[in-house]
């Protein structure tokens, strides 16, 4: 099984170089860790901010300056700052390359459900909704079940769905996978010392196995 | 040039009323209007629907008009942070509008710029869509959303000049310049009131023909909500 950090380091080898990437709170925050330095990427903050750089030292913090969690952050040389109206824009429009956000469920034909469990607080879906149906290439980062056992990758979403036949790929604890055009997960790595057969069992949605599937390895 | 200047933030909330729609600025508690939330705190107004991505902390923002139910209605994006918020949800005493944050931050720009409606992929197929006309568009479907307008709007800058020019620093920009043009009053508190002529026209944000009312704010605490740092 995969740590969250783990989770984070295996996305972080998705990123390309020249992408500007959204990434959401939890996990994948993380993901920012990782990126090779080799790579220019920009990250971008729906709050309002292009190029989010680390987190400030004790006397450099400034009450103007957060990230979309409400973390104080810093600039870098080359940001960019802009209204709400703007970064959506950048989101909708298309320019944001790679999402990285959490979820509750997947289901196989790609939903995504991350903002609402009926009977419990409604906090409310923030930049979600837009991002997720905007962005080309969405790679979702969650863990392979609940706490309880119960598989959270689904032949459908039993929560409120954030968005439609967006997801791309996911990341979890146990398992790489990709979600096939015409539906179905799409196996194609596995957590270290995970076998094929508990994925299996553990995948409620239409899993596809095709050939040997690799480990993942880390350093 | 018109001169926009009120002596304070009680003044420039002085005939906001009951029952009024307000939008108001910020991101979390970052870049809020703090002393027009003080002066609307000191009022005996009720009633009022307020526009805002979030609904302040318990103790601070728009967290203040909560406490003193001085609020009926929020349309927001996100409104955790905030237990007396959830409270008053509950034992429905507060209605609550989520839209999706680009959605809201649309509305309020197409409510300032004259656009009564558009097309936007954000919600579709979710219950966010429920009600509203979908239209395909390239193969690909999109939900009508329509604009967002208040009585009045009450943003915070960094810096601005007797006519109602605006600069913003850093992330708390966010919602404020759209909210300034789509209320039929601006109020803008500054941290900085300058003689018109010392902004240099070239790096405005908002232009002060957005603008009605303005002043420069006292005693800002900018909380933070989560200071984080390196070592």
């Amino acid at each position: 099984m995969l740590t969250k950090e783990q989770i984070a380091q295996r996305i972080a080898r998705e990123v390309k170089d020249g992408q500007y990437i959204n990434l959401g709170i939890g996990i994948p925050t993380l993901v920012a860790n990782y990126i090779p330095e080799n790579l220019s990427v920009v990250l971008q903050s729906e709050n309002g901010l292009l190029g989010i750089g680390p987190f400030p030292s004790e006397d450099e913090v400034d009450a103007d300056l957060i990230n979309a969690g409400k973390q104080t952050i810093s600039v870098l040389p080359g940001s960019a700052l802009f209204h709400s109206a703007d970064s959506f824009a950048m989101i909708r429009g298309g320019h944001v390359h790679l999402t990285i956000l959490g979820a509750m469920e997947v289901s196989e034909n790609g939903d995504i459900a991350n903002w609402k469990i009926p009977g419990k607080m409604v906090k409310g879906m923030g930049g979600a909704m837009d991002l997720v149906a905007s962005a080309d290439n969405i790679i979702v980062a969650m863990q392979h079940c609940s706490k309880d056992g119960q598989s959270k990758l689904l032949p459908d979403c039993t929560l409120p769905i954030t968005g439609i036949r967006c997801v791309r790929k996911i990341v979890s604890d146990l398992a790489v996978l990709e979600v096939a055009p015409r539906g179905g997960f799409v196996l194609k790595e596995r957590a270290p010392g995970v076998s094929v057969e508990e994925i299996k069992a553990k995948t409620a949605g239409k899993l596809i196995i095709e050939g040997e599937i690799p480990e993942m390895t880390f350093d | 040039m018109i001169d926009k200047t009120v002596k304070s933030a009680q003044e420039a909330v002085a005939d906001i009323p009951s029952d009024s729609t307000l939008m108001m600025g910020g991101f979390g508690l970052c870049g809020i209007p703090e002393n027009c939330i003080q002066a609307l705190l000191e009022k005996d107004i009720k009633g009022l629907t307020i526009i805002s991505n979030n609904a302040g902390v318990d103790d601070f923002g728009i967290g203040l008009l909560l406490q003193k139910r001085m609020v009926k209605k929020m349309i927001s994006s996100y409104v955790g942070e905030n237990a007396e918020f959830e409270r008053q949800l509950l034992s429905g005493e507060l209605e609550v509008d989520l839209i999706p944050q680009g959605t809201l931050a649309e509305r309020v720009r197409a409510g300032g710029a004259g656009i009564p409606a558009f097309f936007t992929p954000a919600g579709v197929g979710t219950e966010v869509a429920e009600g509203k006309e979908t239209r395909e568009f390239d193969g690909k479907l999109y939900l009508m959303e329509s604009w967002l307008r208040a009585d009045f709007s009450i943003v915070k800058a960094w810096k601005g000049d007797h006519s109602g020019n605006l600069v913003f620093k850093g992330t708390a920009r966010n919602f404020n310049p759209i909210m300034a043009t789509a209320g039929k009053i601006c109020i803008a508190e500054v941290e900085e009131l300058v003689a018109d002529g010392e902004l240099d026209p070239n790096e405005i944000h908002t232009p002060g023909i957005f603008v009605q009312r303005i002043f420069q704010g006292l005693r800002y605490e900018k909380r933070i909500e989560k200071r984080t740092v390196t070592h």
